[in-house]
């Protein structure tokens, strides 16, 4: 135990592991003590439209995700370049170029998932989260450590629509990607009875209700009070 | 008349807030209180009127499938529809800075009350969004003015709503998990509840 913590020390003045523990909690943080949408209360506008259905959810967290990676990145290699006053467009115009990029190969690939998701990409530029974590990490830090910090938030924010995407999918539709899970159910104990489904669960109210329950357990589990 | 029932659905029924979760960031930041709910609803109803028609506009002369036609025939066939994000969110922007500087020169009272939140509002999914919505639908000029008139008003409603609510909510009794953000969540389900019982209105 006492030789590893000491080989890690000489790792560490050499040159910061690939993998250190600084960098773990940059990417660990945000899942539940620091989540964006639970604690900081950013990104809640563009991505719980789609949260009807799981497969749209998916990729729209992976969108997301590409999108904060890149732009921490570019962001990050360009932080000594951008003057100050004309930052927020610079911004701007590198997260509406990769978002560009998201909403083509979408069209060109998946035209039936581009249908459905119609303008939420786009307001993936209006995201708070890509904006904030642009304004307050990649503009004062190196790019390994900015991607590292993008795809930790990202995924906070993913696991987060999934939930609500799961709950508003099983408890709405009946199903989970597509699959009908409550006809399956039923079918197992020959089709005796029949498991309702919940309408208002696919109305944007469902959305509301099931994050504003999320959040409570969350914040229940990790002690944060908001005063 | 048909205007009339656009401002209607986009105000209660299509309402960026309860139908499409647009600007829902600072839905929850600014509803703390009514005054500065006002501020802020007062200056999305403002912008979204003027950015809407403006990136029509753009949309129909420079960016749609062949709106170049009027340069020459062999302009007729270039597509820039892919350029939509990037150049309605520069417009917004820059039109965010105009207002802010005309506001402040010839009417520094609205400037005093809008002031703050001005520079925010460029990066407000609402804007963006009703600018989207309005290229999705092809609405008409005359359209687009009303249903960015319309979207923003039924914003400041919510949001004016909301505030209003949790102004009361101050003097109850909230289990910590749920305070700020949880309760706030759920009070916005609710009140989609009662947005609700607009739908199927048609004038």
């Amino acid at each position: 135990m006492s030789t590893d913590t000491a080989e890690k020390e000489i790792a560490l003045k050499e040159s910061e592991a690939l993998l250190s523990k600084r960098r773990k909690k940059l990417v660990t943080d945000p899942l539940v003590d620091d989540n964006p949408i639970t604690i900081q209360v950013l990104g809640i506008c563009s991505a719980l439209a789609v949260t009807t259905q799981m497969q749209p959810t998916l990729v729209m967290a992976l969108s997301v995700i590409f999108v904060m990676v890149m732009a921490n990145l570019s962001i990050s290699l360009l932080r000594n370049k951008i003057p100050t006053r004309v930052r927020i467009i610079v911004q701007l115009a590198v997260v509406a170029s990769l978002v560009t990029l998201v909403n083509e190969v979408l069209q060109a690939f998946a035209y039936d998932m581009y249908k459905e998701l119609s303008v939420f990409v786009g307001l993936i530029i209006t995201n708070c989260i890509v904006m904030g974590r642009l304004e307050a990490y990649a503009l004062g830090n190196k790019p390994y450590d900015s991607v590292l910090d993008g795809f930790g938030s990202a995924l906070g924010y993913s696991w987060i629509i999934l939930t609500v995407a799961f709950f508003r999918e099983l408890w709405g539709s009946g199903s989970l990607f597509g699959i009908p899970i409550f006809d399956g159910i039923s079918s197992l104990f020959g089709g005796d009875f029949q498991l309702a489904t919940n309408g208002l669960m696919v109305s944007p109210v469902g959305a509301f209700i099931i994050l504003g329950l999320l959040i409570w357990v969350q914040r229940t589990k990790t002690g944060y009070v908001e005063h | 008349m048909e205007l009339f029932n656009l401002a209607i659905r986009s105000i209660f029924i299509d309402n960026m807030v309860f139908a499409y979760f647009l600007g829902m960031c600072s839905f929850l930041a600014v509803s703390k209180k009514v005054s500065t709910a006002l501020g802020l609803g007062a200056a999305v109803i403002f912008v979204l009127t003027i950015t809407v028609p403006l990136n029509w506009l753009l949309n129909e002369f420079i960016l749609k499938e062949g709106a170049l036609a009027f340069l020459g025939a062999s302009f007729a066939t270039i597509d820039l529809t892919f350029l939509r994000f990037i150049m309605f969110i520069a417009i917004i922007a820059a039109m965010v800075q105009l207002v802010e500087m005309v506001v402040e020169k010839f009417a520094p009272a609205l400037y005093g009350a809008l002031g703050i939140f001005l520079p925010l509002i460029a990066v407000n999914c609402a804007i963006l969004g009703g600018s989207l919505f309005m290229a999705q639908r092809d609405y008409t000029l005359a359209e687009a003015t009303v249903y960015g008139f319309g979207s923003g008003t039924g914003f400041f409603l919510a949001i004016v709503a909301l505030a209003a609510i949790r102004e009361k909510l101050k003097y109850s009794n909230v289990p910590n998990g749920l305070k700020g953000l949880g309760i706030t969540m759920l009070i916005t389900g609710l009140m989609g509840i009662a947005f609700m019982s607009f739908m199927g209105i048609d004038l």
